[in-house]
């Protein structure tokens, strides 16, 4: 492994049930493929892996549910993998026994994200989700128990029937936890999906409320000593964490505009200027590596001011300054102009640009705005 | 031919009572056209007239009847063309009343009767569609004997889809229309009652010569315009044009001038002779003026100069046609347009958006106001936005509407018309079942949504006709909307003092709704002067994020950034607040149903 790529992606699409709102690449069902699917993603490894570097900077297994995998199997594969000095896994509270919890510690897991999404029952029945409240504590001490000293929580607001009262009991019982990293995200119902056509009106009547909840959040957690570092990410702040940068090097490579490699069906990858996606039919992708092939993908060439508009829609929605150097073209400088003047972003020495405080609850608009 | 074998004649309808399919029958039955020309409609032949089966321009067919020279002069059927239609008949001796069996008397069908008496008419009535199975032969005669003062006896009853009666028509026509009179060794005199534009010969004028005779390449003059040209050649349509040596007192054809504007020769003037001219000109010249304004704006800017293009082509064809280049600070470029009334409006934006393929924005239309200033100037104002704060006096045009509906309705009716300033007139009973209703109206108020109104009020049953009488003085206020503090001169209205209020706040109710929370609170206001009347805020957004972003994302949210963005492209900047455009038609459905 020779390549500059440092940031490395491996899918594992297996659920134990497709939640209603999911718009994910997973797999439900088929335990018996577990094997044959590790099999082909080191198979896949071996064809792609010359683009990184070593040692990586982080690795992350996302899904699907990647601790539904066999643990045999979530064993070979971690094994394999290359050596990284963050390795994040998600994992779903119903999952999470003693057991798993040892595994992940043993195979040099860092980090783990665990997609707790509401605490109140009913909350978690509307987007069922299979984990009761207590399967969540007990999930986080569990892996807590294991020497798993990173751990990330996934909220969401805006859930059909969710009131403010719910989400104010949902920040309390997650900050009680004192998780190291908290991801809170607005419930996004894609039009035409089941789960929108059954909560349509309910829906509507969140949305309205969003805003005030999206304020809440933010106002919440950082009273809570967390840092707001990404539009939907939290950190515990370096002065409560033994002075450690607790936000997910994995994530933050995104938001800087770093390649990035992905392993598994559905897996996006964006390599010097090129983006592709590995099919997400899982038979294909199967029968593909079992023939030492590589599997078929659909290719996005990014131009040079394609990259440059997404450096400044992925930099602003960090609270890092972003570096406008090269990045002239990507912003139309009337606009930037007005937004100054709104008290929306703010230059600063350097040739940095940033958005102020109330610029950042308004990101996508002012980054639509800014963009030429 | 001789004086007393020629009859000239128009028919006067309602639209849908059959008029066109009249005149098509009369032209095959007197094999002016075989049965192989026959294109349905003859007469109609602008696209839009046959598809609204409306005759916008008049025309005048020559046919031959047992030894007789008929001329047909089609006339414009709307209440927009009344003076087009009063032209037409002062060309005639006689004219077909048709009435639908099925439908009887209708508001049109009276005010165009009453027309053709004011002109001294042979009325001829007639009943037509006698071969529906709903038809009410009786019933219609009844009525329109009672109108024109006949007997029901001396109505025709005839069928211009089955051609059942034609025959009688024209025999009648011979019988009972007086042939024309006046004097062919007099200087020449003829009454323009038509032009159109042809693209190589330039303008044609339709006339009626009513005293000595024209012919090709003479010297002429319009007598009110002054306007002096040669004539190329002279003949009549028989249905296409026919040249002909010339044209003799109490004829009716066309000549054509060479001119290349069709507003230098204006319906109603009186052609003469330049070397033997006429010392009175006919009488009945009235300059027609434009009545109901709008602002033409193109959806792209990029179209002003073809949306230019395609009103300067119109024009050639449509003299009564006004338009000046008007610039909006929300709209952009376009251009501000006279019409005659609504229908010549909708005409005009149909043909625009139809044969010169033009995405328009049309403003809320409003009538042509008369303006004294305190400084003593009287002007003449056609842009709310261009309304004098400081105003002496300001009058508005006022209309005779006629509305004739089933009894039953008559109090939702009065019930419109005094909510919309009217005058009750007079009401009189047409039969026992219809009345006709007159009432005097502020053109203002029907320019809007009036005939919607009328026509849901009284479920569609309502016919309504109107004439513009003069100008009246009002009491009116301007009212100007801000968006943030700015000023929006598209959106500006005029309205009745004890209306203002009221209208202010739908009107600040409909923008709060149409104009997307932006950035910061923005205020919507409706004034008077610099009294407000009634004010809205439009909060401020307070999110607007896209949830998550991670290394799969990427490509939808920017593309979903990039559609936002385009988004934002459509609407209209009004100083720093972005609005839709349909926010500038909110103007238009004040009164109607919210959505």
């Amino acid at each position: 492994m020779s390549g500059g790529v440092r940031h490395l992606y491996v899918h594992l699409p297996f659920c134990a049930s497709r939640c209603g709102y999911c718009d994910f690449v997973t797999v439900v069902g088929l335990q018996g493929q577990h094997g044959a699917y590790v099999t082909a993603l080191l198979a896949e490894l071996e064809l792609e892996g010359g683009v990184l570097a070593a040692p990586l900077e982080s690795v992350f297994l996302g899904g699907g549910t990647p601790t539904l995998t066999a643990p045999g199997e979530l064993e070979r594969l971690l094994h394999a993998l290359p050596p990284a000095e963050e390795i994040t896994v998600e994992a779903n509270p119903e999952t999470v026994t003693p057991e798993l919890a040892a595994l992940l510690r043993e195979c040099g897991v860092t980090r783990v994200s665990l997609g707790a999404q509401s605490f109140q029952p009913r909350l978690l029945e509307v987007l069922e989700r299979r984990a009761r409240p207590d399967d969540v504590r007990r999930a986080f001490w569990t892996l807590r128990g294991a020497g798993l000293d990173n751990l990330s929580l996934d909220l969401i607001y805006g859930i059909p029937e969710q009131s403010p009262c719910d989400l104010d009991a949902d920040l309390d019982e997650a900050l009680a936890l004192k998780p190291e990293h908290l991801s809170c995200y607005e419930l996004e119902a894609k039009p035409g999906t089941r789960f929108t056509h059954a909560h349509g009106a309910e829906l509507a009547r969140q949305a309205e409320a969003m805003e005030s909840y999206f304020e809440r959040v933010v106002a919440r957690l950082t009273e809570s000593g967390y840092r707001w570092y990404e539009t939907a990410n939290f950190c515990r702040s370096p002065s409560l964490a033994d002075r450690r940068d607790l936000r997910s090097r994995h994530n933050l490579a995104y938001w800087r505009g770093r390649d990035y490699l992905g392993l598994g069906i559905g897996a996006v990858s964006t390599i010097e200027g090129q983006r592709w996606r590995t099919t997400p039919r899982l038979a294909r992708y199967l029968a593909a590596l079992a023939a030492g092939e590589q599997p078929e993908r659909e290719l996005e060439a990014l131009p040079a001011p394609v990259q440059q508009s997404e450096r400044v829609l992925l930099g602003l929605r960090l609270d890092e300054p972003l570096l406008l150097d090269g990045l002239d073209d990507a912003v139309d400088a009337e606009a930037l102009e007005r937004l100054e003047r709104l008290g929306l972003v703010e230059r600063a020495a350097g040739g940095t640009l940033a958005l102020t405080e109330r610029g950042r609850f308004l990101g996508g608009g002012v980054t639509a705005e800014l963009l030429a | 031919m001789k004086q007393e074998r020629i009859r000239n004649f128009s028919i006067i309808a309602h639209i849908d009572h059959g008029k066109s399919t009249l005149a098509d029958r009369i032209l095959e039955v007197t094999d002016t056209v075989t049965g192989r020309e026959m294109r349905a409609q003859v007469l109609d032949t602008m696209e839009l007239e046959r598809e609204r089966g409306i005759t916008i321009k008049a025309q005048a067919v020559r046919v031959t009847w047992k030894g007789h020279e008929l001329n047909l002069i089609d006339t414009p059927g709307h209440v927009d063309f009344t003076y087009e239609v009063s032209r037409s008949l002062q060309a005639c001796e006689g004219a077909l009343l048709v009435v639908d069996a099925a439908q009887g008397i209708e508001a049109q069908t009276v005010a165009n009767a009453y027309l053709a008496i004011e002109n001294d008419l042979e009325i001829v009535p007639v009943v037509n569609k006698i071969d529906l199975p709903s038809a009410d032969a009786d019933g219609a005669a009844a009525e329109i004997a009672e109108l024109i003062g006949d007997t029901p006896e001396h109505v025709l009853r005839i069928s211009a889809k089955t051609g059942e009666g034609i025959e009688d028509v024209l025999d009648a026509i011979v019988e009972r229309i007086s042939p024309p009179a006046g004097d062919p060794a007099a200087p020449a005199r003829a009454l323009i009652f038509d032009s159109s534009y042809d693209q190589y010969r330039g303008v044609v004028a339709f006339v009626r010569v009513v005293d000595g005779s024209f012919s090709a390449r003479k010297p002429l003059r319009a007598m009110a315009q002054g306007t002096r040209f040669e004539s190329e050649e002279v003949g009549f349509l028989s249905p296409t044009m026919q040249a002909a040596e010339a044209l003799g007192a109490g004829e009716v054809g066309y000549v054509i001038t060479g001119l290349k504007d069709v507003s230098r020769l204006r319906v109603g003037d009186t052609l003469t002779s330049e070397r033997n001219p006429a010392s009175e000109p006919l009488p009945g010249y009235k300059d027609v003026k434009p009545m109901v304004f709008a602002g033409l704006f193109p959806t792209d800017s990029d179209e002003y100069p073809a949306l230019r293009d395609a009103l300067e082509r119109l024009k050639l064809n449509d003299g009564s046609l006004f338009y000046e280049p008007e610039t909006s600070q929300a709209l952009g470029f376009g251009f501000r347009c006279g019409f005659l009334g609504l229908l010549h409006m909708e005409i005009v934006r149909e043909r625009l958006e139809r044969e010169f393929d033009l995405d328009l924005i049309v403003t809320a239309p409003n009538v042509a106001y008369r303006v004294l200033t305190k400084a003593g100037e009287e002007l003449e104002v056609h842009n709310p936005s261009e309304m004098p704060r400081e105003v002496e006096r300001v009058e508005e045009p006022y209309i005779k509407a006629s509305i004739i509906v089933p009894k039953d309705h008559v109090g939702p009716v009065m019930e419109l018309n005094t909510e919309r300033r009217g005058r009750f007139d007079h009401m009189e009973y047409l039969s026992e079942e219809r009345v006709l209703l007159v009432y005097e109206l502020p053109l203002a108020e029907i320019v809007l949504d009036y005939y919607d109104q009328l026509k849901s009020r009284t479920r569609g049953y309502a016919s309504f006709d109107y004439d513009v009488v003069g100008f009246r003085e009002g009491n009116l206020e301007r009212v100007d909307v801000l968006i943030a503090g700015e000023p929006v001169d598209a959106l500006s209205l005029i309205v009745h003092r004890d209306g203002a209020y009221a209208r202010g706040r739908m009107l600040v109710d409909r923008l709060r709704e149409e104009i997307p929370r932006q950035f910061f609170d923005v205020a919507v206001q409706a004034a008077i002067g610099s009294r407000v009347i009634a004010r809205e805020t439009i909060k401020a957004k307070r999110k607007d994020v896209l949830a998550k972003c991670y290394g799969g994302d990427i490509s939808r949210k920017r593309k979903l950034l990039e559609r936002q963005k385009a988004g934002k492209k459509r609407m209209k900047q009004v100083g720093a607040v972005e609005v839709p455009q349909e926010a500038f038609l909110a103007v238009l459905n004040l009164d109607g149903n919210k959505k």
